[in-house]
């Protein structure tokens, strides 16, 4: 059995340190390019959404090293990422992949559905193994996220462009290669420590934006042309209505863990959207509301194309941002997208913001924003 | 997005009208509904037939990304709005246990919410049968509490009315299309499959059946297909699936594709419709597999242009005419 499963941001390196530790082999899909998008975009229906597209193009990458066997996850509608995994399915098998499937999703009928799944992945393994797999899955996600939020935070102060970025990437390096929990959480507190140390301009007025929307967009760089570090590079501290290790333990750990929760987020979304419609469409509002009242400068929505709780979210977000008063910006991506389009939007919406909040003190930084 | 006020009528003493856009699941439910209302009294106004006017405004309340049915019921919205004393825009999140309607239909109430200043009450009750079957009282109840009228009423307004729909119900079942629709008993028997707002709208889909019916099809709809049917074609797969309407068209298409005397599919898809872009990518995947049947997959929007669609169903059925002789 050689596992493979989709590329969502970092998901790989939690998803390859859960599997080594249960004794499975992984075989993790070649990082995503044009071509993976291209694949995707040839096998797929036209107005399926993105994630669909770029997820398949990562099954037939991983199949053509060797994965048979993809374990994914799934859900119970009304949104169209429970049913990818069938989709997937069919198109592969039409494509002559052989593949096995096996969605980790709320069982349909009886409990004893999740614990076959879970045994038949543990490979025999003792529950305290499990246990131990799953506590490694989770050190990982959780300092790789708690390591991007000060990245998030050092981007727009560095003085020198890019310094940070190199401090995360040999953090994330390390934190794939490690198989103790402890040396994980000593590598979070060094890298901490690290970045704490990087030069930082003090002085410079920082603008702080949310960016949130669909989960898939949000965390998978290549998708969104790697959008965080174009709002670092312009002088943005971001910080994302969801993070990976925030969605594992909605999901996964039934919230046990004390890490901000999307249902606070969900409860926020009230008057303004009054119902779940399914995917992160009643979040996304709500993290609106959240974020203009912890101060936030400005939002940025991002989803896929025809993402469908996000056009609800959408039609909702100038609501929100006329009466909580922070200025919100919604951009799709699909295929065609192009990243100068992006950057250009990027820069109005900042230089807008600039003006907004004060004009003639920060007049200086702006100009010097677009001398770079 | 442009926000749309809603010019002020003088208010009937008796507030009385009740106004339901002939939009998304109207032509699933309206028997129900109208029913429903007239029993208790209450005069129904139902909007006019979908036009080109209705699609500009629509187009310009709505966000761009919306899909075309979404856009053309905010027309319907905006057509009734200032002649009635509710506004019937129930909040649908589930007919059918452990299943789903579309997350815009879920969310329509509120997106209306947003773009309408002034709006006349709006009676946006929300319908969830997914876990309890009896939460269906429950938005009654409401109803009446909205409308002042006693529960009991509601409730007996409420039995009569689903009669008369499971009526109608089976009269489609038996064969038939929706009033209005001319259907020959001779002809090639083409399985048409799409939600009922897009396909029994003449406008929006540049009368479709019409075209097809001159052509010399019978369509057969999902709608007329059995319930029974439905559930054991769709439980052919792997996984439940969990949209309502996306269960129907895949159970209602695999029943047809399974029938010898069909000789042909269509898909009819809004852009950007969510459920089909899986749902018609199955059914065209299975159609496709046993060289069946000849399929054709039909979206529309709001640029669709007639001439291109004339063409391709006389394409279409050319090729049907060459399979068969």
């Amino acid at each position: 059995m050689k596992v493979t499963f989709p590329h969502m941001g970092h998901l790989s390196i939690v998803g390859k340190g859960l599997f080594d530790q249960l004794g499975v082999e992984v075989v993790v899909p070649p990082p995503i390019t044009k071509k993976t998008l291209k694949l995707g975009i040839e096998h797929a229906q036209e107005f399926s959404c993105l994630p669909l597209k770029i997820i398949l193009g990562n099954f037939i990458e991983a199949a053509e090293l060797g994965a048979d066997t993809i374990v994914t996850s799934g859900g119970v509608g009304p949104c169209r990422f429970g049913y990818y995994a069938q989709v997937h399915r069919e198109i592969l098998q039409d494509l002559g992949y052989h593949y096995e499937i096996i969605v980790v999703e709320p069982p349909d009928t009886h409990f004893s559905e999740l614990i076959q799944k879970i045994s038949y992945l543990s490979n025999g393994k003792s529950l305290f193994q499990v246990a131990r797999a799953l506590r490694m899955g989770w050190a990982k996600a959780r300092a790789i996220d708690v390591i991007e939020q000060k990245v998030q935070q050092v981007r727009p102060r560095e003085v020198r462009t890019g310094t940070a970025d190199d401090v995360f990437q040999w953090s994330l390096k390390k934190i794939d290669a490690e198989n103790e929990i402890k040396k994980i959480w000593e590598i979070q507190r060094k890298t901490l420590h690290e970045l704490d140390g990087v030069p930082k301009d003090m002085e410079k007025t920082v603008l702080k934006i949310a960016v949130i929307g669909e989960i898939y967009t949000i965390l998978e760089p290549f998708v969104t042309f790697d959008i965080e570090k174009h709002l670092g590079r312009l002088g943005v501290e971001v910080s994302r209505s969801i993070y990976l290790s925030e969605w594992i333990n909605d999901h996964l750990f039934m919230g046990l863990m004390r890490v901000r929760s999307t249902k606070e987020a969900a409860q926020m979304a009230s008057p303004y959207l009054r119902h779940f419609v399914g995917g992160h469409g009643r979040e996304t509002v709500g993290s609106a509301v959240r974020y203009a009242r912890e101060g936030y400068h400005g939002a940025i929505q991002l989803a896929p194309l025809t993402c469908m709780p996000e056009i609800v979210a959408q039609t909702i977000l100038p609501v929100v941002s006329a009466e909580e008063e922070m200025p919100v910006m919604t951009i799709y991506f699909d295929e065609q997208s192009g990243e100068a389009g992006l950057v250009t939007r990027l820069e109005a919406f900042i230089e807008m913001l600039y003006r907004k909040n004060d004009f003639g003190k920060r007049r200086v930084q702006s100009e010097r924003l677009f001398r770079n | 997005m442009n926000k749309i006020l809603i010019p002020k009528t003088v208010p009937n003493k008796i507030p009385k009208t009740i106004g339901i856009p002939k939009g998304m699941l109207y032509y699933d439910y309206h028997i129900l509904w109208e029913n429903f209302f007239q029993n208790l009294g209450f005069e129904v106004k139902v909007s006019s037939d979908t036009n080109k006017k209705m699609i500009n405004e629509g187009i310009m309340a709505a966000v761009d990304e919306a899909c075309l049915p979404v856009k053309v019921f905010y027309g319907h919205v905006l057509d009734l709005a200032s002649q009635v004393d509710y506004l019937f825009i129930p909040r649908i999140v589930s007919m059918v246990k452990k299943e789903y309607m579309c997350p815009k239909i879920l969310g329509l109430p509120d997106m209306l919410r947003v773009s309408l200043v002034n709006p006349p009450p709006v009676i946006e009750t929300t319908v969830n049968l997914r876990i309890k079957n009896n939460q269906i009282e429950q938005a009654i109840k409401e109803i009446c509490s909205i409308l002042q009228v006693p529960d009991y009423e509601g409730l007996k307004s409420w039995q009569a009315a689903l009669q008369k729909q499971e009526q109608h119900e089976r009269y489609l079942q038996s064969g038939h299309l929706p009033e209005g629709f001319p259907r020959v008993k001779d002809g090639f028997k083409i399985a048409v499959l799409g939600h009922a707002y897009n396909l029994y709208d003449a406008y929006i889909n540049m009368n479709l059946l019409k075209k097809l019916h001159v052509l010399g099809a019978q369509v057969c709809t999902k709608e007329m297909v059995i319930p029974e049917e439905i559930e054991k074609f769709a439980g052919k797969l792997p996984k439940k699936i969990f949209w309502t309407f996306g269960k129907q068209l895949l159970g209602s298409g695999l029943y047809y594709l399974d029938d010898p005397e069909i000789k042909g599919m269509i898909f009819l898809a809004s852009f950007g419709c969510g459920p089909d872009s899986m749902v018609g990518d199955l059914l065209e995947r299975y159609a496709r597999r046993g060289n069946q049947k000849p399929f054709m997959f039909i979206t529309i929007d709001e640029h669709s242009g007639e001439a291109g669609l004339v063409t391709r169903l006389e394409a279409f059925m050319d090729l049907i005419q060459r399979r068969v002789s």
